[in-house]
């Protein structure tokens, strides 16, 4: 297998590192890689910060074949390369769909995987790995075998969410919810400020809810934004037509206080007061940014990171205020800042969601960033939140065993799947997540 | 894509390489049946199956080596005995180091079964089939290497050269018979082949390819270089002059 030198960053485009990248294009290729170099799977590179950073990594996006697929119970069974937005594009048609979407398509089904991660649906469908039924794990010898729930609970539940720590996850069986139709009905509502904002998620029953806020809003209108609550409608599926690109990295005036200001804004009063209905593909409610490719370009050559974080109910008030008004006071925040509500959902270990309200804002990566999100880190541990890793690029090591209560567990479970540590990426030595 | 003049079974030679299993899963989408040749079986196996779960009416792996030419009948007899338009694409070739064939001369014979008689003997032996059918497209995808013999790639481009020379042979013999040919020079393409070399540029992906193949098929092009520039990258190369040529490292 040859080596390709290459760059690799985050989504974010914050941090970067130069490494060297194995591509298998066949099965046999990957065994091969683990037995010369034990090295971590990287997928889409989709996470924000360093979770998808290492010297030497393989890249899973062409081990990306189904497997096979049961039309009568939904259950798929393919390579941990395949996407979202392959999945849905092939099976939509025929009445079904991951039952879990993140916010990107062009995430692959193995970084869903060792993310475990959520979508719009959370409090109804639970995170990604609850619909994994089982998956092929291999070693750092190269050699693979099934694992689920029943037959090794300790390294199935080490493994969803568990950042690749655990092993290559090659492939997985896991259960296609219904899909009843191509495209949703959204309600779009205006939220005057956040406690509009919380009891309208709280009083919601609607499948599908997510929140835009305006982070350049203060004051009175501090935590004011727009949800979106929608359901099923009739029409028949559509593939989504070839995304446009952002060509180049835009200037540093692009995302600066005045500009983002104007463009909240005009986004905010586009939203009759009344609200209103209106009628979206599929592929555009569920991956709002994936028109438009490279969109990350937006933030610039100095990138930007991604804070997400999610706060027990009873907390969440009075936390969400005071990180609101410190991501407002910064003037850093981005556009794109989304509240939504979670459930109890979880998968593994290291899971991330918890019961209450998930906050997660864009933050442009100038040197004011690392004070605000130090503090966003403090105000989220304080208040017994947690920070998703898949996002993180700045939190404190030592806040990880509050975070994540089952931490112990997984780093025994982990010593167990990789003594040798081949497996660790820039994330995980950062935050020393296995100890 | 119902109802547009696709063809219905695909014979796909060296169906393992990248941008034929990005093609496989093309055909595979419009709902054709799908045979899938190549060496290794695991392998094609797995591709079959995904071409399935992708929609092919069938898909079946079928060992195939370019070297073992006894075989070919059988292959293309049962290939033929399924109904409808029969269409094949040629994705086969191997390419080693040139300096790995200056140490070795005897690698060249290789190369050219590979890359040149190999599938071409498997096309004269489909050629009648096609001829007695009046329908179906036949692929052949060279490589714009072919265009122009280089210090670095010499014997493979020879190899493909003799693969184009051939095909437009074929063309010229199937053309009169309601059978089309089309012959593809794709340029640098994302896959295991170039991934990691130094010098590539303007890297296409093999679904960009494969999508380019199936636009030839639908408007029966006869010569495409894919992506399109290369066309003009390979006239410019073309019309150097030898004498200046012959110092160039490109």
């Amino acid at each position: 297998m040859r080596w390709k030198k290459d760059e690799l960053k985050g989504w974010g485009g914050a941090i970067a590192l130069e490494a060297e990248l194995a591509r298998p294009e066949r099965l046999s290729a990957l065994t091969k890689v683990l037995q010369d170099t034990p090295c971590p799977a990287i997928g889409a590179r989709r996470s924000y910060g360093d979770a998808n950073l290492a010297e030497h990594a393989i890249d899973m996006t062409r081990l990306d074949r189904f497997i096979s697929f049961d039309a009568d119970t939904g259950l798929l069974n393919a390579e941990a390369g395949v996407t979202i937005t392959d999945i849905l594009n092939t099976f939509a048609p025929k009445g079904w769909m991951p039952a879990v979407m993140p916010g990107t398509g062009h995430a692959t089904l193995g970084g869903c995987i060792a993310h475990d991660v959520h979508g719009k649906n959370h409090q109804l469908a639970g995170s990604f790995g609850q619909h994994v039924e089982s998956l092929v794990l291999m070693g750092p010898d190269g050699k693979s075998r099934r694992i689920s729930l029943k037959s090794r609970p300790g390294l199935f539940r080490a493994t969803l969410g568990g950042l690749g720590q655990t092993g290559i996850i090659v492939s997985a069986r896991m259960h296609l919810a219904r899909c009843p139709a191509g495209s949703m009905v959204v309600h779009e509502q205006r939220m005057e400020d956040l406690d509009a904002f919380l009891e309208a998620f709280n009083a919601s029953r609607a499948d599908f809810q997510v929140g835009w806020l305006d982070m350049a809003a203060k004051g009175i209108h501090l935590g004011r934004g727009i949800l979106e609550e929608a359901h099923f409608s009739h029409e028949r599926y559509q593939k989504p037509k070839k995304a446009k690109s952002v060509p180049f990295n835009m200037p540093g005036f692009a995302m600066s206080r005045p500009v983002v200001k104007a463009f909240n804004w005009l986004y905010y009063k586009r939203i009759p007061e009344g609200g209103r209905d209106v009628e979206r593909p599929l592929h555009k409610f569920f991956f709002p940014l994936d028109g438009l490719r490279h969109w990350n370009r937006l933030y610039g050559k100095r990138g930007f990171h991604q804070f997400q974080c999610v706060l027990p109910d009873g907390e969440a008030p009075a936390t969400l205020t005071l990180m609101l008004e410190a991501v407002v006071a910064s003037g850093l925040a981005s556009p794109l800042s989304v509240l939504k509500r979670l459930g109890h959902g979880r998968g593994g270990m290291m899971s991330f969601p918890m019961e209450g309200f998930t906050l997660a804002v864009d933050i442009v990566n100038k040197p004011a960033a690392k004070a605000l999100l130090a503090r966003l880190n403090e105000l989220a541990r304080n208040a017994g939140g947690r920070v998703y890793l898949a996002k993180d690029s700045s939190l404190e090591a030592g806040y990880l065993p509050d975070m994540y209560p089952e931490l112990a567990d997984f780093r025994a479970e982990v010593a167990k799947a990789d003594p040798a540590r081949a497996f660790e990426t820039a994330l995980t030595k950062r935050l020393k997540v296995r100890g | 894509m119902q109802g547009s003049p696709l063809p219905v079974t695909w014979i796909i030679i060296g169906a393992t390489s990248g941008i034929a299993r990005a093609f496989a899963r093309t055909c595979a989408e419009a709902g054709a049946e799908l045979h899938l040749l190549g060496r290794d079986m695991p392998e094609l196996k797995r591709i079959a199956a995904d071409c399935e779960v992708r929609g092919a009416l069938s898909a079946k792996a079928v060992a195939f080596d370019a070297r073992k030419p006894e075989k070919f009948a059988a292959i293309i007899e049962d290939a033929a005995t399924t109904n409808g338009t029969l269409c094949a694409a040629v994705f086969v070739g191997s390419m080693p180091e040139q300096a790995t064939i200056d140490a070795d001369p005897g690698l060249i014979d290789g190369v050219v079964q590979d890359s040149f008689t190999g599938p071409a003997r498997l096309l004269q032996t489909l050629a009648p089939v096609l001829e007695e059918r009046g329908s179906g497209t036949i692929i052949g995808v060279g490589s714009v290497a072919g265009d122009r013999g280089r210090i670095g790639n010499y014997v493979y481009g020879a190899a493909k050269a003799g693969f184009a020379t051939y095909l437009s042979g074929l063309r010229n013999r199937l053309g009169r018979k309601g059978v089309h040919v089309i012959t593809v020079k794709p340029g640098f393409v994302d896959t295991g082949m170039t991934w990691g070399i130094e010098g590539m540029f303007l890297v296409a992906s093999p679904d960009e390819i494969a999508d380019s193949l199936m636009k030839a098929v639908v408007k029966k092009k006869n010569v495409i270089y894919t992506p399109f520039f290369w066309r003009y990258i390979m006239l410019i190369i073309r019309h150097i002059p030898e004498f200046i040529f012959k110092k160039l490292s490109v």
